[in-house]
């Protein structure tokens, strides 16, 4: 039995001995008013394939693939625990093949009172923004960076919070091999002056923070670092409807395969330093409100293990400043920040027209204005006579090559007690050479789509509705590399609250090749009973990218039965 | 031993099936108000009245839409029953920002906190959002439920006036 699985194995036993432990309720209530609870939640998907070559789905050998978890959290008093089960039997399409098998991937427990939080296991934690450090969980995209070791928070005096941690980062089911270190200081100035600032309506939280990595130098060639560290601070500003946030992180020189750069054919690792800026600034009032963004990264992937790629073993997070869309056709070419280099921003405008104004009409009418684009740096070379490293110089006045805009207008009004809709325009410039592929060279042409979207929903009678969505994403149609447009229609029927069938077509009229001119067919229905819930769906999906909370994966296209469940008690 | 642990796990969430669920009060989790200052979800509380906890996003568009329904009967909801409803947002920097945009635009009068690295949320065993919970008085929570679609909000609200009479609430 290797060490590891001692300990996760030891750790178990001590949990459910633990909940073993837990009295019955009836003795609780009479003893005591404090928590102690055990809650937890699962998810299950599974799909059946079929091959489908016109569309690209691919033979699966195991014909059925499925994805599951279920988490249990345990609560008394000041103590917590938990676990989580996750088995991929064997992982579903367009998920990283490394996924297979089945196990326990995390396991915690935390004791927290006024002064201390210490919690040992698999840590989730946010300095800042995440600019520095974020270990995070997406079961969706499996995406899971959870730091596996020890934390402490405290709070020492009223308005500071203090954080120390250390460990090392979830791997599949495995950790990396680099160990992270961090800590960070937060100052809520407000809270810290107390009765002098009770009556001061600005509020200012300040924050710092310093996160290194250590991984052994094994490599036969390069002198690499072994401790990398990166430093940051960042400010907060906020009274009433005006809230500011900026951030800024500074990172040593930190070679690794994800910052390399191939020149003729051979990798060379980038010596030079990293740094990302990020701020936001919002101003809002009853019915209307501004809010704008601004990014500037460069050569801030920052993983605990330098041969790392894809979504692993990431430390921290670099937040797109572009607006996450969720309609099908606006989010068909999503946004991903480009760690190696980029500048970034968004602007965006809400207003509400009141009821009983001319456009507001009986029930009021919101409009959004929104404009972001991404841009690379400006990049100037270095001669470097070692040739074991490639160098440059940015500036900060300039920018590079156009990566990425989306302009759009949303208008969302209710007619009527009945019926309302949702109108949407799109414009969208995207660079799939750099955005989807990371290199300049991968030979595709820059994309330019128009899309509108259409959504009227029909309350025909309480608890009962229709829903009618046409999208139409318009693009070039003799680009042979990509699909050309396509043009969607949906009509959702909730027959009562907890049920719904939906029916989909994709149609993808502009292919450029006569014969793939087809439609992607998918019926789905979905039964949900509180906090249980089922779906169905079947038919053909697209190939496409599926983003949640700012990560994205790219799914291949599937044709198929599959089915959902998620619970939690 | 993978298999031993699993099945003792199994055996643990069935046997512990019979007295776990609803009834326990709000777990401790730290989430931010839109001031910046830091709050335990613990100390939730509203004199003894039901409250609603709500787990959105700014960019998820069914969230929106219960949020936006319940809204516009809010006023009543609270006059009637008192019930306050807490707007939880999992939004993290990258569109943290945007919530309290989306609030004042909206004109949402709910209390709203940030969850930005979703520690409430998991220790809530939400899967995805939206979610919402019903707290009893005591600060129980009683009723839970995933996902929205219209007429949800009147399902809610007729539960919120059950549990205010006592009598037994429905899914």
């Amino acid at each position: 039995m290797t060490l590891s699985r001692f300990f996760k194995s030891s750790v178990t036993a001590a949990f459910l001995f633990l909940i073993s432990l837990k009295p019955f309720k009836g003795f609780t209530q009479n003893v005591s008013d404090e928590i102690n609870s055990i809650h937890g939640n699962f998810q299950i998907d599974a799909q059946y394939y079929n091959a489908d070559s016109l569309i690209g789905a691919p033979k699966v050998p195991e014909k059925m693939l499925s994805n599951a978890f279920g988490n249990i959290n345990y609560q008394k008093g000041k103590f917590s625990a938990g676990m989580r089960y996750e088995a991929y039997n064997n992982v579903m399409q367009g998920f990283d093949a490394r996924y297979k098998g089945q196990g326990i991937t995390n396991r915690y427990a935390r004791y927290q009172d006024k002064l201390l939080d210490i919690t040992i296991g698999n840590i989730y934690e946010q300095f800042g923004g995440g600019l520095i450090l974020r270990t995070y969980y997406e079961p969706g995209l499996l995406y899971d960076n959870s730091l596996d070791g020890i934390r402490v928070i405290s709070n020492p005096y009223k308005g500071i919070t203090l954080k120390g941690l250390v460990g090392k980062q979830r791997s599949f089911f495995t950790v990396g091999q680099g160990i992270v270190r961090g800590v960070d200081g937060e100052v809520n100035i407000n809270e810290i002056l107390d009765s002098l600032a009770k009556n001061i309506k600005t509020k200012v939280i300040v924050g710092g923070s310093f996160v290194s990595k250590f991984q052994i130098d094994e490599d036969p060639h390069f002198n690499l670092p072994q401790n990398v560290g990166a430093y940051g601070g960042r400010l907060n500003v906020i009274r009433d409807g005006f809230n500011f946030f900026g951030e800024y992180v500074y990172k040593e020189n930190d070679p690794s395969v994800a910052n390399a750069s191939s020149v003729e054919g051979k990798n060379y690792y980038s010596y030079r330093h990293g740094e990302a800026a990020f701020m936001s600034m919002s101003l809002a009032a009853k019915g209307i409100s501004f809010m704008i963004q601004g990014k500037r990264v460069d050569n801030m992937s920052f993983r605990s293990d330098r041969d790392a790629t894809l979504q692993n073993l990431l430390i921290n997070y670099l937040p797109a400043t572009t607006r996450q869309h969720t309609y099908l056709m606006p989010a068909y070419s999503p946004y991903a920040t480009q760690p190696k280099g980029e500048v970034g921003g968004m602007a965006e405008m809400q207003y509400k027209f009141a009821k009983g104004t001319l456009l507001g009409g009986k029930y009021g009418m919101d409009i959004t204005l929104n404009a972001s684009m991404a841009n690379g740096l400006k990049v100037i070379g270095v001669n470097d006579s070692s040739s074991y490293s490639t160098l440059y110089t940015t500036n900060y006045s300039d920018v590079g090559e156009q990566y990425y805009h989306d302009y759009f207008i949303e208008i969302n009004r209710k007619f009527s007690k009945k019926i309302k809709g949702t109108l949407m325009y799109a414009n969208q410039f995207y660079n799939k050479n750099i955005v989807q592929y990371g290199s300049p060279n991968a030979g595709y042409k820059n994309i330019v789509s128009n899309i509108i979207v259409v959504d009227l929903t029909y309350k025909y009678k309480p608890g009962s509705a229709i829903r009618f969505e046409t999208q139409w994403l318009g693009r070039d149609n003799k680009d042979t590399l990509n699909l050309g447009s396509w043009a969607s229609e949906l009509i959702e029927w909730t027959p009562t609250s907890n049920i719904f069938v939906a029916v989909l077509d994709q149609y993808n009229y502009g292919n450029p090749v006569e014969s793939l001119k087809l439609h992607y067919f998918l019926v789905s229905a979905g039964y949900t009973s509180g906090p249980h819930r089922i779906s169905f769906s079947y038919g053909k999906q697209r190939a496409g990218i599926f983003c949640v909370g700012g990560v994205c994966r790219n799914v291949p296209a599937s044709n198929g039965l599959a089915v959902s469940i998620t619970s939690s008690f | 031993m993978k298999n031993l642990t699993f099945s003792l796990l199994l055996l643990t969430v069935f046997s512990l099936n019979s007295f776990a669920g609803d009834g326990d009060k709000i777990p401790a989790a730290t989430v931010k108000k839109l001031d910046g200052s830091k709050v335990n979800s613990n100390t939730f509380s509203n004199n003894g009245k039901p409250i609603i906890i709500s787990f959105w996003a700014t960019w998820c568009k069914p969230c929106k839409k219960e949020l936006d329904a319940i809204a516009e009967n809010y006023g009543e909801w609270t006059k009637e029953t008192g019930v306050k409803l807490i707007a939880i947002s999992i939004d993290d920097a990258r569109s943290s920002g945007k919530v309290v945009t989306d609030v004042k635009t909206k004109g949402w009068e709910y209390e709203v906190y940030i969850d930005e690295n979703q520690d409430f949320k998991r220790a809530m065993n939400v899967n995805n959002v939206p979610h919402t919970f019903l707290v009893d008085g005591l600060g129980k929570i009683v009723w839970s439920h995933n996902s929205y679609s219209e007429g949800d909000e009147d399902k809610l609200y007729e539960n919120v006036k059950k549990l205010i009479k006592g009598e037994k609430l429905e899914h």
